[in-house]
């Protein structure tokens, strides 16, 4: 299933599809190849006797099941993205090529920390175990940023560690025209419970790959906040390996810069894991923000729970939300869902949205997904219009509302206080909003 | 923003007010699809009144509320509406609630992100033109949700969102107790209550009668309510009019003998409108 829309769909459309029907879409046998890395081994090596799926050039023959997902940390194992790729094609390559052209450089982001007891900051050479355990680049540019990103930064959250403040690493674009490489792994010990918050800011050509490691029992809550300055080009590949009844939130929050283009994949190390992952993204005026999902369920009895919304206005903004949920075979009491809502506020903005849920067993909870697109709910319009609220008002309080929902995950008010203030500073600036009627279409 | 010209404040009325429908006709759907619902509806509700609309499944009811509301989903073909003379169709939505109007839903609807507590604030500062007092209005609010039995929490959750049957409609008699209107039509309210809560609810309407000379348009299918809300006259509703009027005995009979009766007739009648059409 999945729904895509131009921007000029200006009706919402809710489409849910609760699969229970895994046993009718899969023939017995199909699919049943090796599941990815459920531990971050050392060396190219995975669990189990194949490597993760088509890990590399040799790897596992096709199965006739959904298509596996191509990992190499050698660049050029993957082409040259030419834009028909399924994983380039909604992405302005042109606006990309100074990544993907990128040359190695040493120029790095600015680090302003605040690190509170219980944490270590430190950084491990390239060719380094924890390295070669992290999972692999899913496409050329996280390759090449694990390349030459040479070595990497490294968090560690001690075990059972339990922070009283959230660990900051704001990172600041220096304006430099180098390409900047980054690699982060954030290793969160057994039982720990902390809050990481990246935050970015400036202006920058940067890719950065961060790894979130969470042993088993850990609670990590992610902020990945792009605030990027105009004329920024931000790629990433985020991976987390979710251990034995550990808890990932992240909240990954897209307002600036010129080009964001950021993959988060989860993967669970055990059963009882959890991964919720929040999103929220505001383009402008020819701002494309691309958001790809990618949750694996190879592990009993582990749940996903995804939820991103968008808004839109403006000429060429463009947003992308692909939310793929995988349950494999062996991921037996499996419950997911996953949402993708964009508010199209003017003409001449596009959203795509496509999530894509593929069940490899039966024997599972619940698996679900919702995306919609469209304009304003008019109902919750005239519900608060019926109540006195102007038209006006009523627009901004819904909008408000739409983000505040995502954004009130992040648990920490003062960071919330302020994105929810960028974002009204946004939306203050739409320009006809004032004109449109409230009307039920 | 257009300003309410029309539209005089809800506060400060002491003497009661007066709606006034008059053969009122409304089509949902567009073009070949425009179905019509309000078939010349006439009624006049003034302040103090308490009138029940009783009637059918899709009798429209509800498009009457939502018509007098201003839904953009319905379309009026003819009539008018008038609160104490000002043309209520030529008001926005807003303008409407500005105005005096109120109306409690069937099924209210679910704000994301919106607290009850900012949504609250928000209403009453656009309906009294200014922000109220914070200290008073604290207050207030917390007196009206003791009063409906309703948990303070409600105040931080967001709009309707994850409300059970009753706690919505408890949600819709607080605004119209914090909102003061002038007339209020409370559709369905009573609809999915416990006796309980049917209680609570009934007592909300009857302190906003006592304070003020509310007119209520009270639509609803069953009598229960009417033994806590009292009316003052019954209308039978059938087919996008009202087929019967009289007081408080008539919620009996149909409570007795159903709609059966008056659904025949009408059926009648608009044979006999097709066949002179
Ligand atoms: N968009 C629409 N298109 C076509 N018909 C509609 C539309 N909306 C409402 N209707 C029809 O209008 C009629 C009146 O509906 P309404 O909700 O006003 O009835 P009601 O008297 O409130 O019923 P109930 O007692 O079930 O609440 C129904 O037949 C309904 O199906
Ligand atoms: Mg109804």
């Amino acid at each position: 299933m999945s729904a895509q829309n131009t921007g000029t769909d200006d009706q919402t459309t809710l489409t849910t599809d609760t699969a229970a029907l895994a046993g009718e879409l899969f023939a017995p046998g199909v699919g049943a190849q090796a599941g990815p890395p459920t531990t971050p081994a050392p060396g190219t090596g995975t669990a189990g006797d194949t490597p993760p799926g088509a890990h590399s050039h040799g790897g596992p023959a096709p199965t006739g099941s959904p298509a596996e997902r191509f990992t190499s940390t050698d660049p050029d194992a993957f082409p040259r993205p030419t834009g028909r790729e399924e994983e380039w094609r909604f992405t302005p390559l042109r606006r990309l090529r100074t990544l993907l052209d990128g040359a190695p450089s040493t120029t790095r982001l600015q680090w302003d920390t605040d690190l509170p007891e219980g944490v270590e900051l430190t950084s491990v050479p390239a060719g380094d175990p924890l390295l070669q355990g992290l999972p692999e680049p899913v496409d050329r540019l996280a390759a090449l940023t694990r390349r030459y990103s040479d070595g990497a930064d490294v968090l560690r959250i001690a075990k059972e560690a339990v922070l009283d403040r959230p660990v900051s690493l704001r990172l600041s674009g220096t304006g430099s025209e180098d390409v900047v490489w980054g690699q982060l792994v954030v290793e969160v010990g057994q039982f720990a419970q902390a809050t990481v918050v990246l935050d970015h800011a400036g202006l920058a050509r940067y890719s950065g790959g961060v790894a979130f490691l969470l042993g088993d029992g850990a609670q990590l809550t992610v902020v990945s906040v792009q605030e990027w300055a105009p004329g920024t080009v931000h790629g990433g590949q985020y991976d987390a390996v979710v251990g034995r009844d550990a808890t990932l939130k992240q909240v990954v929050v897209t307002l600036g810069g010129d080009l964001v283009r950021l993959v988060s994949n989860v993967q669970y190390a055990g059963p009882g894991g959890q991964a919720d992952l929040y999103g929220v993204y505001f383009a402008d005026e020819s701002q494309h923000q691309e958001h790809r999902l990618w949750v694996d369920h190879a592990t009993p009895h582990c749940r996903s729970y995804v939820v991103y919304k968008g808004a839109l206005q403006g000429e060429k903004a463009h947003t992308v939300w692909i939310g793929d949920v995988r349950i494999r075979p062996a991921a037996i009491g499996t419950d997911t869902y996953e949402l993708n809502r964009n508010l199209v506020l003017t003409d001449g903005a596009r959203a795509d949205s496509v999530p894509n849920l593929e069940i490899e067993t039966g024997e599972i909870v619940g698996a679900g997904h919702a995306s919609a697109t469209g304009r304003f709910d008019d109902e919750q319009l005239f519900y608060l219009c019926s109540r006195g609220i102007d038209a006006e008002t009523a627009r901004r309080l819904v909008v408000r509302g739409f983000f505040a929902d995502v954004v009130q995950h992040i648990g920490i008010p003062a960071l919330q206080d302020r994105l929810m203030a960028t974002i009204e500073a946004r939306l203050g600036a739409l320009p006809d909003l004032e004109e449109q009627p409230v009307e039920v279409v | 923003m257009t300003s309410p010209t029309t539209a005089p404040t809800a506060s400060g009325t002491d003497a009661g007010s007066v709606l006034e429908i008059r053969d009122l006709h409304v089509t949902v759907g567009e073009g070949d699809d425009a179905k019509e619902i309000l078939r010349g509806v006439d009624l006049t509700v003034r302040g103090g009144e308490t009138h029940a609309i009783m009637g059918p499944n899709g009798s429209g009811k509800s498009t009457l509320a939502y018509s007098i509301a201003g839904h953009p989903k319905y379309t009026i073909t003819g009539g008018t509406v008038t609160l104490d003379g000002e043309d209520v169709l030529a008001m926005t939505v807003d303008e409407r609630a500005r105005a005096g109007l109120f109306l409690a839903m069937q099924y209210p609807v679910e704000v994301p992100g919106v607290s009850v507590s900012n949504f609250l604030r928000t209403a009453a500062t656009a309906v009294t033109g200014q922000a109220p007092k914070l200290r008073t209005w604290v207050k207030d609010v917390r007196t009206e949700m003791e009063a409906l039995e309703m948990d303070s929490a409600f105040a931080e959750r967001n709009v309707n969102e994850g409300f059970s049957g009753g706690e919505k409609k408890r949600h819709e008699i607080l605004q119209m107790r914090l909102l003061k209107p002038k007339v209020a039509i409370l559709d369905e309210t009573d609809s999915g209550l416990d006796v309980d809560a049917l209680r609570v609810v009934s007592e909300g309407v009857n302190r906003a009668k006592a304070d003020s000379p509310v007119g209520v348009l009270l639509i609803t299918h069953y009598t229960r309510i009417l033994r806590y809300i009292k009316p003052d006259f019954v209308h039978v509703f059938v087919a996008g009019r009202v087929v019967e009027e009289g007081g408080p005995e008539l919620a009996e009979k149909l409570e007795n003998e159903g709609y059966a009766a008056y659904v025949k007739d009408s059926n009648e009648q608009a044979k006999l409108e097709a066949s002179q059409g």
